[in-house]
């Protein structure tokens, strides 16, 4: 029974890793430009239909293919910004909510026009290969896919903290009008951020991509996920997207295990609704990833 | 103002009579003599159950095709999308109804075919159920629904009666079980089925856990923890095909050790999207469902038929059961000897069928419209394909029990 639990922690950390990238996605948009991108969840979903793409083509495996997802949605990112977003920043948020409800519509929409509604999963070894680690045995899909995304997290934050325009961007978040005075295009720090949102999301959708079959009707629910992990780390906090990714990881494997495997989402909404009593801003509110 | 000579009073006076009119005056079926008779097909192909609507629609129009070459009556197929959608089963009969067709087929999923037969009752044009389960289809007093598939409790007898004589159709005898199932509708019943039939019929394997999960559970390595943790001989998984394959996967990945994986009346695992996906670690998985009888000649030149029209899909049970649909009309057809829909419907309720493809007795329909002869077969998935293993009279292939360990595949 120990080796269960163990693994249980395991397993939870390791996908919560990949929760926190995306996570990440949806609060560096919303920390820069104000604006929340509800058509979040479709984003993964893309990154995973250009995973499972990827390897039935071409026998891409899942790290290179996140690679090349993150590219994709970069620029996807940055073109919906430029062409339709950017005037829907400053907007009142009802008009924001709608245009990305619309996003979402449209991209599910297509998904079930292209690859339609059935499940695609990716039949490579890897869905069946693990790792075994002091006794324990982990998923190998699973294992890859964290440290893959660990690694995008860490680089991110790298690149935010030591580079000219991820200090552009952390200023453009801090103070917009300031940003603009000393010469900061906003324009292009919101594109630029758009981009690495949605391509966050796209990677970790490829990430994940061996082990979730992809589906269209699966984004409501990673947009959801990654509301609850941002609200709970704190809206805007690299941070604390990191540790809300891991605490629901773990909350949501041991509460299949120890309640019932039905209620695991709604462990997670229990774990939002307490850290929201106790620290209405999030775990890490007001703490800008600087 | 200018007038818009158009659009006067009178003009809309008597366009509101007419919309009145037409409003009450109700569904009315025509058609010309000699002209082939229209059969309204719905289903959902679209939505989230439009990978199995489309299956069955390859099953509705083989059958159509074979029936044609067969020289039965003239049939005209008219299908309509029911979008995945329950309440769009009376929209789509009525639509079918409006364009002149004599009797409906379909439509998949119990709450669509409820809200179809509302429509094809009040129309007093005959419903043939292809594939729908909810006991209430044929038990809420309807004249013109015929079902040619079993109601969940049949499902489920049929399954737990299978389980109960794996141990003589194997030699092996297996002491407990863990039951999983989606956490829906479908799974809930079938897992409270399970449970009063495992007492009623007396199989003596004792139940050491039930594990019920998430229907968009996209990950199961929690629950498959779980269930290894009971250490059962073997592991009864309720799961739609998605699930399926998450669950085949875990197996693998946490070397659970098994005699063997048997689905009760459960959708999944002899679908092509699972053998696809799980490969070598998919074969010897076992279901209990109503399935085609592979023995009889009728089936394998379906069969041949079917590879031929669609060389990349699978003729399983949604095909075969939708295939019957087209088989039980045209006969009602050739019977009645008119497409009028009364007609059809008394032709319906004398259905003697004994030669068709699904295992069971001959096709015939109760009081209430109920085929009552429909069996269940043992199936097991053998390189890359379910085959049939029991009953014995029917069995193309031999069990494989206790289960190969996935290890040494």
């Amino acid at each position: 029974m120990a080796e269960l639990y163990l693994k249980v922690a395991a397993s939870g950390l390791l996908i919560g890793t990949v929760y926190a990238l995306i996570a990440i996605g949806l609060t560096i948009i919303f920390g820069v430009m104000r604006v929340v991108n509800f058509a979040h969840g479709e984003m993964v979903v893309m990154g995973m239909y250009l995973g499972y793409a990827l390897w039935t083509l071409f026998a891409i495996p899942a790290i290179p293919a996140a690679l090349i997802a993150a590219v994709v949605l970069f620029g996807l990112g940055v073109f919906l910004q430029v062409t339709v977003v950017s005037r829907f920043v400053g907007r009142p948020q009802h008009s924001q909510f709608i245009l990305f409800i619309a996003f979402a519509l449209v991209i599910t929409g297509l998904h079930l026009m292209l690859m339609g509604p059935d499940a695609r999963s990716i039949m490579a070894p890897i869905s069946f290969e693990t790792y075994s680690v002091g006794g324990l045995r982990l998923d190998a899909a699973r294992v890859q896919a964290a440290a893959t995304a660990l690694v995008m997290i860490l680089a991110l934050i790298a690149f935010l903290r030591f580079t000219f325009i991820g200090r552009a961007i952390r200023a453009a978040a801090d103070n917009p009008l300031g940003a603009e005075v000393v010469g900061i295009r906003s324009g292009r720090v919101y594109a630029i951020t758009a981009g690495i949102g949605l391509a966050c999301a796209g990677a970790a959708g490829a990430l994940v991509s061996p082990l979730f079959d992809a589906q269209p009707f699966l984004a409501p629910e990673f947009t959801l996920l990654a509301f609850i992990i941002v609200i709970i780390g704190g809206l805007g906090s690299l941070t604390g997207a990191l540790v809300g990714g891991l605490l629901i990881g773990v909350a949501e494997g041991f509460a299949a295990l120890l309640i019932n495997p039905a209620m695991k989402s709604m462990f997670s909404y229990g774990v939002l609704i307490a850290v929201l009593l106790f620290r209405p801003a999030g775990l890490f509110g007001g703490k800008e990833a600087r | 103002m200018t007038r818009n000579p158009a659009l006067d009073r009178r003009t809309i006076l008597k366009g509101a009579a007419a919309g009145a009119a037409l409003s009450i005056t109700p569904l009315r079926h025509v058609r010309a003599a000699g002209a082939p008779v229209k059969v309204g097909v719905l289903l959902p192909t679209s939505g989230v159950l439009a990978f199995l609507g489309q299956a069955c629609r390859r099953g509705i129009d083989l059958g159509a095709r074979m029936m044609a070459e067969s020289g039965a009556p003239a049939m005209e197929i008219l299908h309509v999308d029911t979008e995945s959608k329950a309440e769009q089963g009376r929209v789509a009969a009525e639509k079918l109804i409006r364009e002149g067709c004599s009797v409906l087929i379909g439509a998949f999923d119990s709450g669509t075919t409820i809200s179809a037969a509302q429509a094809a009752e009040a129309a007093k044009v005959p419903l043939v159920v292809n594939i729908a389960a909810a006991p209430q289809i044929t038990s809420q007093g309807f004249q013109y629904v015929f079902r040619n598939f079993p109601p969940g409790a049949t499902l489920v007898y049929n399954a737990v009666a299978r389980i109960k004589e794996l141990s003589s159709l194997t030699g092996v005898a297996p002491k407990t079980a863990v039951l999983m199932h989606v956490n829906d509708t479908f799974g809930h019943a079938v897992a409270k089925g399970v449970d009063i039939l495992w007492q009623k019929l007396g199989v003596p394997i004792e139940i050491v856990d039930t594990i019920s999960y998430s229907r968009s559970a996209k990950d199961l390595s929690v629950e498959i923890g779980r269930a290894k943790a009971a250490e059962p001989d073997i592991l009864m998984p309720v799961t739609r095909v998605n699930d399926a394959i998450l669950i085949v996967r875990e197996l693998v990945k946490q070397n659970v050790g098994l005699l063997g994986v048997i689905g009760p009346g459960s959708p999944g695992p002899y679908e092509k999207a699972f053998t696809d996906a799980t490969g070598k670690y998919g074969d010897e998985y076992m279901d209990c469902v109503p399935w085609y009888d592979p023995t009889r000649d009728k089936t394998k030149r379906a069969i041949a038929a079917f590879a031929d029209d669609y060389p990349d899909q699978r003729f399983e049970l949604n095909v075969g059961f939708s295939y019957e649909a087209v088989e039980i009309v045209a006969d009602a057809i050739a019977r009645a000897g008119t497409g009028e829909p009364q007609a059809l419907q008394a032709a319906l309720r004398e259905t003697n069928l004994q030669d068709h493809i699904m295992y069971g007795g001959p096709i015939t329909f109760d009081e209430t419209g109920q085929n009552t002869n429909i069996g269940g077969v043992l199936l097991q998935n053998q390189g890359g394909a379910p085959q049939v293993i029991g009953p014995a009279e029917i069995a193309v292939a031999k069990p494989v029990f206790p289960m190969t360990p996935f290890a040494e595949r």
